[in-house]
């Protein structure tokens, strides 16, 4: 829908981003869609999620919104250098707080993908392209359509090949333009706008994780070298169900259980048995139960040669 | 509970423990209660030091690190003023000291930071 430019705010003195409408409107549904884009990013303001700094229009009337100038590697790209799978999932849990805190303030960004998480040089991650984003609860009065599908229905897709982000998306049968394959739930994917809600994104990010931890989407199955670790492959698979309701619930309860996981906890996602709950317990306490048997030998040994 | 507290408690119980099992060297179990009461205060001693390294330092490795020769020190002075029983005393003590480092790094709340007025 936009081109995103790097820019130089010269009245504060500083780089900013520009998204810039760069395709002819015809009947200004593009123009309220990147206003309604901004406004969205307006009313997300949290660390990990980019800020807009203006909106507004050029003198040759196209629609701009000017953000935070994100210097730094998309996901997929930062994650080379990343090989730590604990690592990787620390990354995953800021992302989960942005989308968190989005689905609070009601919005859901619906085209959760690696392309579309920056990692800054300092370490911090922003989500990105809330072009896409749906408002569940729209409490302030707008000008643009609350949702922007109607609009996204009626436009031709050659239109929304401006961006990358749009040169990624896939057209549904009925022509709507949602998501990205691999990451969209399969009720995005079935154009079914009315069922979706906040699990939609859960499956994204559930794609997410599977990518994260294994460098492919969980439909890539003959990638997923990490499946011996089930309590992983449980969550994975939870948050990707196919049926919203056999997915969690909220994105807090999917990042509470990789946050178990990481603490080396059971994870509500898989019941594990007496043989996985000691290896569990064996990786988390490592040390101590070395260092107690370490004592307890020890102390068997010196014994044995004492009464000799 | 603050990580000299708990580095105290630990060596003391612990202490009381490895002192215990004097009991199982038939040859110094008249001694056991004065074993047992020298190896709590030892315990102590080593817990408060490695609890307060804890508060300084952060770091598991360090951690063990200092519990082991904290232990090992202690446990040899002892050793010496029995005048035998070196690996039955220093042994035991070292590793004591190295589970005390370990808890008192992984668990224990950190020293407080204070508010600093002008």
């Amino acid at each position: 829908m936009g081109v995103v430019y790097a820019a130089e705010d010269q009245m504060l003195e500083r780089r900013v981003a520009l998204k810039v409408l760069d395709v002819p409107t015809l009947n200004g549904d593009l123009a309220l869609r990147l206003k309604r884009e901004a406004r969205v990013l307006a009313r997300l303001e949290h660390p990990g999620i980019v800020p807009v700094h203006d909106v507004g229009t050029l003198a040759d009337g196209r629609v701009f919104y000017a953000m935070k100038f994100v210097e730094g590697q998309r996901l997929d790209k930062h994650i080379e250098s990343v090989p730590s799978l604990p690592d990787r999932l620390r990354l995953f849990l800021r992302i989960c707080d942005a989308v968190a805190f989005a689905h609070a303030c009601g919005v859901l960004h619906r085209d959760l993908k690696p392309a579309n998480v920056m990692v800054g040089a300092f370490g911090e991650v922003l989500v990105m392209d809330w072009g896409l984003a749906k408002i569940l609860r729209d409490s302030a009065p707008s000008e643009a359509p609350a949702d922007p599908d109607a609009a996204i229905v009626q436009t031709p897709n050659a239109l929304l090949s401006g961006s990358e982000a749009a040169q990624a998306t896939a057209i549904t049968g009925h022509g709507t333009v949602l998501g990205t394959p691999g990451y969209m739930s399969p009720e995005q994917a079935r154009g079914d706008i009315a069922q979706l809600d906040q699990r939609s994104d859960i499956f994204s990010l559930g794609a997410l994780l599977c990518f994260l931890a294994a460098g492919s989407t969980p439909q890539d199955a003959s990638r997923l070298a990490w499946r011996k670790d089930k309590a992983l492959d449980a969550i994975c698979a939870k948050a990707t169900a196919n049926n919203p309701s056999e997915r969690y619930s909220t994105v807090s309860a999917l990042a509470s259980d990789v946050s178990s996981y990481l603490d080396g906890l059971p994870v509500t996602a898989h019941r594990e048995t007496i043989l996985e709950t000691v290896t569990r317990f064996y990786r988390r306490y490592t040390v101590p139960i070395l260092l107690i048997a370490a004592y307890l030998v020890m102390r068997i040994l010196l014994l044995l040669f004492s009464h000799r | 509970m603050n990580k000299i507290l708990l580095g105290l408690l630990l060596g003391a119980v612990l202490g009381a423990i490895d002192g215990a099992s004097a009991w199982f060297t038939p040859a110094v179990r008249a001694q056991l209660a004065g074993i047992i009461i020298g190896s709590t205060i030892k315990g102590v001693i080593a817990g408060m030091a490695i609890g307060f390294f804890a508060r300084k330092v952060h770091s598991l490795l360090l951690g063990i690190v200092f519990g082991l020769a904290v232990g090992f020190v202690l446990a040899f002075i002892v050793a010496q003023m029995q005048h035998g029983y070196y690996l039955e005393i220093i042994l035991p003590g070292s590793i004591v000291g190295m589970i005390v480092g370990y808890a008192t790094q992984r668990y224990g709340a950190p020293a407080a930071v204070q508010a600093t007025t002008r």
